[in-house]
This record gives C-alpha cells, sequence and structure tokens, in this order.
C-alpha cells in the first residue's frame, strides 16, 4: 500500500526541498528535547516541599544599630518576647536562617570525629523551643527541645550543644541501618558529639540553586541563640492575620527597640515572597523554554506546510494524471503523508543525535544533567505527528485535484 | 535600479500574503530571540574597567593546598594573614585588600531611622586604583590608612540623603555610635559587573554607598558581610579568626607595565614558597594572577541561564532561516515564468541576483521592523528569568536597535542566496515553452 520506492524517486527531484525539511525537523527536535528537559528540572525544583507550612508565615531580617555582639542576647530575647505578644501572632522565634532564603551556615556532619572525609554535608539552624511550633515542621520520632536547653553562644567561638533534632534525611544518611534517635554525631571539626533527640519529617536547606542540590534535605535544628547582631525572626501569624501582621510586626520591633535596621530586599517577606524570589529564575528559565518550544514547533510546521503547498502546487498536472489512472483520492492523501514520514524520519533521526550531543555538551559546560531518552522519545513522536499535522492540509487540497487537470495543459 | 528592485520585492510580497508573512514572522521571533537574550549576555559580560582592566590583577594565594582546594585551584578570597603580607610588601604601584562590612548610619536628624547600606572597607589607593570620581574631596591618603583613621567617603546619594546634596567633605558623620570625618563624597559609581568583589555579589549588585579605612574595620573587630569560608576550625574569637586560615579577603594589585605582571607572579610564587618553607604550606607554590576580564571568567559573572537562553535563541535563529530558505525557495522556483521571460528579454543572471537579492532584503527588513518589537516586549520579559539586579542592565539602545536590523537583513539575504542562485538558474526556453 505504501508507495515508498516512487516517493523515494520523486524526492530526488526535490533534494534541495528535502534536505531542508528534514534539517529543520532535525534542528527543532534537538532543541525541543533539551528546552522540555531543562522545563521538567526546573519544574520539579521548584515543585520541592520545604518542610514548612508555608502560609501564615512571616520572615524578617533585622540588624541592631550601634551594640557589639556581646551585648545582643538580651535585645533578641526581649524582641522575641514583644513579636509573640503582638495580636495575630501565634508563635516567633529567632534564627540565622530558614529554607529559601539564600543565605545560611552550612558544615559537614561525621560519624568518627578524626574521619577526614564527612558522612554528610548539611545546613545548621539555630533555634529555641519555639521553632518548630512556628515552622510548621512535623516532627515524627524523639522530642522538641525544652527552655532550659537553649544556650547563648558566639558564633566565633560555637561549641556544638549536646542536643540537636534532625531530619528524616540527615538521619538516614547518618545511620542507614539503625534509629538514629538517641544517637550521637559530630559537627565540623568539633570534637564533642550532639546527641539527636528529635526527628523531623523534613526542612530543606537555605539555597535553592544546584551546588546545595545533593543535600537539599539535610539540616540540623540546634538550641543556640547566636550573639549576633544581624538577626532573621520568623514569625507565624494566627490563620488569616498574616497581612495584619507584616505591618504591625515591624512597628512593633521598632517599638521595642528603634536603633536597628531592616534590611534592603531580604528585610520582610512572607514565605509567598520568600518562595518566588528563590525559585524566580527557575520558574522564568521553564516559561522562557516553553515560549521558545512553541513558537519553534509553530514556525517549524508553517515551514512544512509551505514547503509541501509549493510542491502540491508544482505537481498538480503529476497528480491529475495518476487521478485520471484510477488512483484514489485516498492514494494520493497517503502518498503525501508517507512522504512527509519518510523526511520526517530521517529528519528525527539526526535531531535525536543532535539533541543527545547538544545535551553532552551542555553537560560539560553548564550544571546539567543528562539528557533522559524519554525526551527523545517524546520529541520524535511529537515532530513526526507535527509533520503528519501540517502537511494535512496541502495534501488534503493534492487529493481534491481533478482527472482533469491531466489533461488540461500541453 | 536598486530603488526598482527594491519595489519589485514590495510588490512580490504582497502577492502572496501568507508566504511572506510566514517568513516575516519566522526572522521577526529568531531575531528577537537572540538580540533579548545577546543584551542580557552583553550586559553581563560587559568590561566595567575599560580603561584599567588590564593593569589591574586579583592574586590568589593557594594557602589550602590539593586536599581543600577546589581541583587544584586556589581559593578565590584571600586569609588576612596573607593579604596583609602582601600589602606590607608594597610590590604593586597601588594595591589594596577590601572586604564588605554591614555597617549603619545613624543620622543626626532624631526623626529619621539608622539606614545600612552596602559598604566596603579598603585602603586609600583603591579609589584611584578603580578610577573613582569624586563629587567632592577626596579619598583618604595612606598616612590615614596607617593610622587606623576614622575617616569615610560616602556616595553622592547617601550625601543627598543625610546632607540635601551639600558639599559635607569636613563634617562628621555617625556610624554605628562612633564618629567618622568624611574625606570626600563620590558622584555616581556603580561598575557592572561589580569587578572589584564579583566573589560576594556574584557581580551583580546595587552601588557601594560607605567606604571607611580596612585597618579602622580591622581594629573594630568588623567581621565580612560576605562569604567566610574555613577549612578548618578557626578557633575561639576575632584574633585567632585573623590569625585562622579561613578566606575573606579580596586582593587588588595595579601593575601598569607589561613587565610588572610577570615579576609579581614571581613575588607571589617566591611568598608560597617561602610559606612552603616555614612550614605553613605544604605544598609547592600555587598562585594565580588574573585580570579584571580573565578574574569575571574565573569567577563565571555571566550566569549560565544568560549563556544556556543565548544558545537556544541563535539554535532558534538558525532554524527559523532554514526554515526561510524552504519558504524563499518556494516563493522564487514559482514565479520560474516569470524569471523566463526577463532572462529572454535580455535579463543577465546578475541582474536576476541582483532583484532576487534585494527583493529577499526587504523580507529582512520588515522581519527586522517586527523582530524590534519583539525585541521591546521580550526587554519586559527579562525580569522573569533574571534577578533584578542583571534584568535593569539590559536595555534597547541604537546600538542594540541597529544590530537588530542588520542581523535580520544579513540573515535573511545569506538564507536568500541559495534559493537566488536556484532561480538563475532557470533556463528561459524551458519556461517559454510550455502554456
Amino acid at each position: 500500500m505504501l508507495q515508498i520506492k516512487p516517493i523515494l524517486v520523486a524526492l530526488k527531484r526535490h533534494k534541495s526541498g528535502t534536505i531542508l525539511i528534514a534539517l529543520q525537523i532535525a534542528l527543532t527536535l534537538a532543541i525541543v528535547c533539551n528546552a522540555l528537559f531543562i522545563i521538567q528540572q526546573r519544574v520539579t525544583r521548584l515543585q520541592r516541599p520545604t518542610g514548612l507550612q508555608e502560609s501564615d508565615l512571616l520572615t524578617i531580617q533585622s540588624r541592631f544599630v550601634g551594640v557589639t555582639d556581646d551585648g545582643v542576647a538580651p535585645l533578641v530575647r526581649s524582641d522575641v518576647l514583644a513579636l509573640r505578644q503582638v495580636t495575630g501572632v501565634e508563635d516567633a522565634y529567632a534564627t540565622n536562617s530558614y529554607p529559601l532564603r539564600g543565605g545560611g551556615w552550612s558544615t559537614g556532619t561525621r560519624l568518627n570525629p578524626d574521619a577526614k572525609k564527612p558522612t554528610a554535608q548539611t545546613t545548621q539552624y539555630f533555634v529555641d523551643e519555639h521553632a518548630l511550633a512556628t515552622m510548621g515542621a512535623k516532627l515524627i520520632a524523639g522530642r522538641n527541645f525544652n527552655a532550659g536547653e537553649v544556650i547563648v553562644a558566639d558564633p566565633k567561638s560555637l561549641k556544638t550543644p549536646p542536643q540537636a533534632i534532625v531530619t528524616k534525611a540527615l538521619a538516614e544518611k547518618l545511620y542507614p541501618k539503625e534509629p538514629a534517635l538517641g544517637k550521637p554525631f559530630y559537627l565540623g571539626d568539633d570534637k564533642t558529639p550532639a546527641t539527636i533527640i528529635g526527628i523531623v519529617e523534613r526542612l530543606q536547606v537555605p539555597w535553592s540553586g544546584t551546588w546545595a542540590e545533593n543535600f537539599n534535605d539535610n539540616a540540623v535544628l540546634l538550641p543556640v541563640q547566636l550573639t549576633s547582631n544581624f538577626t532573621v525572626y520568623m514569625i507565624r501569624a494566627k490563620p488569616g492575620q498574616l497581612a495584619d501582621i507584616t505591618k504591625s510586626v515591624p512597628a512593633a520591633l521598632f517599638k521595642n527597640n528603634r536603633m536597628r535596621v531592616i534590611t534592603g530586599e531580604r528585610g520582610i517577606r512572607t514565605f509567598a515572597m520568600v518562595r518566588e524570589q528563590a525559585y524566580k529564575s527557575d520558574r522564568g528559565m521553564a516559561i522562557l523554554m516553553g515560549v521558545v518550544c512553541l513558537v519553534l514547533l509553530a514556525i517549524t510546521a508553517a515551514g512544512i506546510v509551505g514547503l509541501t503547498s509549493f510542491w502540491v502546487g508544482q505537481r498538480r498536472k503529476q497528480i491529475g494524471v495518476r487521478r485520471a489512472l484510477g488512483a484514489t483520492k485516498r492514494d494520493i492523501l497517503s502518498y503525501f503523508l508517507t512522504e512527509n514520514l519518510l523526511i520526517g524520519i530521517v529528519g528525527v533521526v539526526i535531531g535525536a543525535g543532535l539533541a543527545i550531543g547538544m545535551n553532552l555538551w551542555l553537560v560539560s559546560h553548564f550544571e546539567m544533567a543528562r539528557l533522559s531518552m524519554v525526551y527523545v522519545l517524546a520529541g520524535v513522536v511529537l515532530l513526526l505527528l507535527l509533520g503528519q499535522g501540517a502537511v494535512l492540509a496541502p495534501a488534503m487540497r493534492a487529493s481534491r485535484v481533478s482527472p482533469i487537470e491531466a489533461t488540461r495543459s500541453v | 535600479m536598486f530603488a526598482y528592485y527594491f519595489q519589485l520585492g514590495v510588490r512580490s510580497l504582497r502577492r502572496n500574503p501568507v508566504l511572506t508573512a510566514l517568513m516575516i514572522m519566522a526572522i521577526g521571533f529568531g531575531v528577537a530571540a537572540s538580540m533579548t537574550t545577546y543584551s542580557v549576555f552583553r550586559a553581563t559580560s560587559n568590561n566595567p574597567i575599560p580603561q584599567k582592566s588590564s593593569v589591574l590583577f586579583a592574586p590568589q594565594i593557594d594557602n589550602w593546598g590539593p586536599e581543600d582546594n577546589d581541583k587544584g585551584e586556589p581559593p578565590s578570597a584571600m586569609t588576612y594573614t596573607d593579604a596583609m603580607a602582601l600589602m606590607r610588601a608594597h610590590k604593586a604601584q597601588r594595591q589594596t585588600a577590601l572586604y564588605p562590612i554591614a555597617i549603619s548610619v545613624v543620622p543626626d536628624d532624631a526623626n529619621m531611622l539608622p539606614i545600612m547600606e552596602n559598604s566596603y572597607a579598603w585602603y586609600g589607593d583603591a579609589f584611584s586604583m578603580f578610577d573613582v570620581p569624586f563629587l567632592y574631596g577626596s579619598g583618604w591618603t595612606s598616612t590615614e590608612d596607617d593610622a587606623h583613621a576614622a575617616v569615610t567617603v560616602i556616595s553622592r546619594a547617601l550625601n543627598e540623603k543625610l546632607f540635601h546634596g551639600a558639599n559635607s567633605v569636613g563634617r562628621a558623620l555617625n556610624i554605628d555610635g562612633r564618629s567618622y570625618r568624611i574625606t570626600g563624597v563620590i558622584d555616581t559609581w556603580n561598575p557592572q559587573p561589580l569587578f572589584f568583589d564579583p566573589v560576594n555579589t556574584s557581580g551583580f549588585d546595587d552601588p557601594t554607598q560607605i567606604f571607611i579605612p580596612f585597618t579602622r574595620a580591622i581594629d573594630l573587630k568588623l567581621s565580612t558581610a560576605g562569604n567566610n569560608n574555613c577549612n578548618k576550625d578557626p578557633g575561639d574569637g576575632y584574633e585567632a579568626w585573623l590569625r585562622s586560615e579561613c578566606i575573606w579577603i579580596q586582593y587588588w594589585a595595579e601593575l601598569p607595565q607589561s613587565t610588572a605582571a610577570a615579576s609579581y607572579k614571581d613575588f607571589l610564587t617566591g611568598y608560597a614558597a617561602e610559606q612552603q618553607r616555614a612550614g605553613r604550606f605544604r605544598w609547592a607554590p600555587n598562585v594565580r594572577l588574573n585580570d579584571v576580564m580573565k578574574w569575571m571568567d574565573v569567577q563565571k559573572v555571566v550566569p549560565p541561564e544568560s549563556k544556556i537562553s543565548l544558545l537556544v535563541s541563535l539554535g532558534f535563529l538558525l532554524i527559523c532561516l532554514v526554515n526561510t530558505v524552504g519558504l524563499l525557495l518556494a516563493k522564487f522556483m514559482k514565479r520560474s515564468s516569470e524569471i523566463g521571460v526577463r532572462r529572454a528579454l535580455g535579463a543577465s543572471r546578475r541582474e536576476i541576483y541582483a532583484q532576487f537579492l534585494i527583493e529577499s532584503a526587504t523580507v529582512g527588513l520588515a522581519g527586522g521592523l517586527l523582530g524590534l518589537i519583539l525585541t521591546g516586549v521580550g526587554m519586559l520579559g527579562i525580569g522573569l528569568v533574571f534577578e533584578p539586579q542583571i534584568a535593569r542592565l539590559a536595555h534597547l539602545d541604537v546600538q542594540l536597535i541597529a544590530l537588530t536590523l542588520l542581523v535580520a537583513i544579513m540573515a535573511t539575504v545569506m538564507a536568500a542566496f541559495y534559493p537566488t542562485w536556484r532561480a538563475a538558474q532557470v533556463q528561459p526556453a524551458w519556461q517559454l515553452k510550455s502554456n
């Protein structure tokens, strides 16, 4: 039924057009595969959970002015107590960082304090007993800190406190075979261990970029109040009162102590804003690639329509002859569809090679993952369907050519 | 003749509106995507200090050794120990160590809240090294560096805010509760990328508003407001941190003569060898000396998003051109009989070439105009992908407008070469025979 041989003979007479369509399909496939892959990577990244209950959460960064670090502890304490009194505030605590903040502390964890290589990399959040409730993090084993365990410490001479709460991901890295609760581990170069008193289901690191990807869910909570004049406050609003406290909380802080600055673009942010800023470029890249894909597919389809229409126009006489010799409309239609399919197959074979090559190049120059074959296959199917779809209209027109055409000219 | 062919071109474009629209759109989209992403690439790969970029050098000294450094490359910042050793050696014409600090200004006006601004601690040499323009006064001198003096230089913007733009040289500024004498007010100065500290800013940040002497900042035990990286526990307190192998200082040397860079590198190697002999480094000297543009490259100041999107858009443009080749071929070959008549009436091949290339240039011009509009739209979308600090650097200027039109026309004319050649090959006899 498929008239492949005559098609090949006919294509030989239109070498340049054939090559152009195949080339266009190949290049489009290479770019679309990689663009879809980039979209998928970025979208998966921005869907990662933080482990927080993100609604009703407010973050504030403040720096005391004209105070040396050793004078800061009572000021922070007073701030936190004042924050918890503000109408509409459910709970609050002071810390060094929080998930997706964009900057924080990271260090290695070890089971053997003398080991050269750390067992796992982790971020450290310095918190108090109100942290879990404020964050809305889910404790899945053990217990929370109590107020008596929270120590005050200078960040430049920090010793590991006796207790720590870790995320499930970190607990499983440290103790893959046995329950980690109650077990010790070492932070950084410190020779004194912390004991795991609790495990939370999940807490993301402060960074959203690729460099932190391999320890994205490794976090340690330590019952420490740092004496740094830079402090981050996390505040949970009573349901529905986030908008109100976003205004009242900074006012309350300035009322409590006006010798402070609430700084720049990370100064006052609801968690929705934190998330939006952290993943801005990921979302933007996904949208950009999406637009490029759509426009590219449209242009390729338009190109196929244009060239095929031209071919149909050129071959009206031949089509008429075929129709007069008994070919049905369906035969003519299937001729053009098959012709396009053949060109398409050549195009996608070259394109698949180009797609993989382009991805390998991206992998070696940028922090990118290897392209999954699923994307190449999806791209191949997409482009073959696109080709068939694009050729349909001109092919239908060809099938309507009347056999009388054969008799008209000459 | 050119005007006539141009007219013919315009007329022929109107004859197949669908085909023409397709081509114009393909070129317009392709050029617009490339130009939008190029504008970001151009801004991020800009030379921030072209007049001095080849005489300013950032030295690196490997104090971490093969075990802790990144694939054999020395750390991208310096320890206090090494920075001070280089400052004391004074081997360059000018030099400075610098680091970002977090300080706040307490305005005299009791109604104003404290203000925090981007601030740096550096040496007085830096102002002339980096060609910082002054509105009033000047930078401080090395005498004041050596005296650990409480002096400061502020930006024009901060001067507006605090002194309503008046000449504030000699007046006092309250920084974190301490009084500083203002020695100068700099004019608007915001080199992008922020070449003197790409490590802590990733290259793009708001302008610096306050500068104080490095020596003063150390006296006040100010920690860095940027990155501090330690390969081992520095021990307790500020003094221990200064003596540690923690890296947090950026260093710059001005080496105007071409031979100076080579001898400075020898000096660095010598210094590292000395540290090796003293037992501090247990590895062979491993030093680097990069000028501004090399340093921007090493620090990967151009965001990967910019490079990837530029590459994808160039690929996109290429596909649009392949598309245009096909459509032009179809368009020209449809007019075989017309070409046949022209040739039979005495037109030479050269004239056919001229006519069709000019016709495609008109397509390119139309595509370029559409591309300009779409580039304008694309500019609005840059903020979607890039940080505001980067997005605001990209703009549509005369140069970019000219480039957009030029690329559109050149690309289309290049795409037209093959179809035109085919058109010129048309045999007049064959075309005249039929019909």
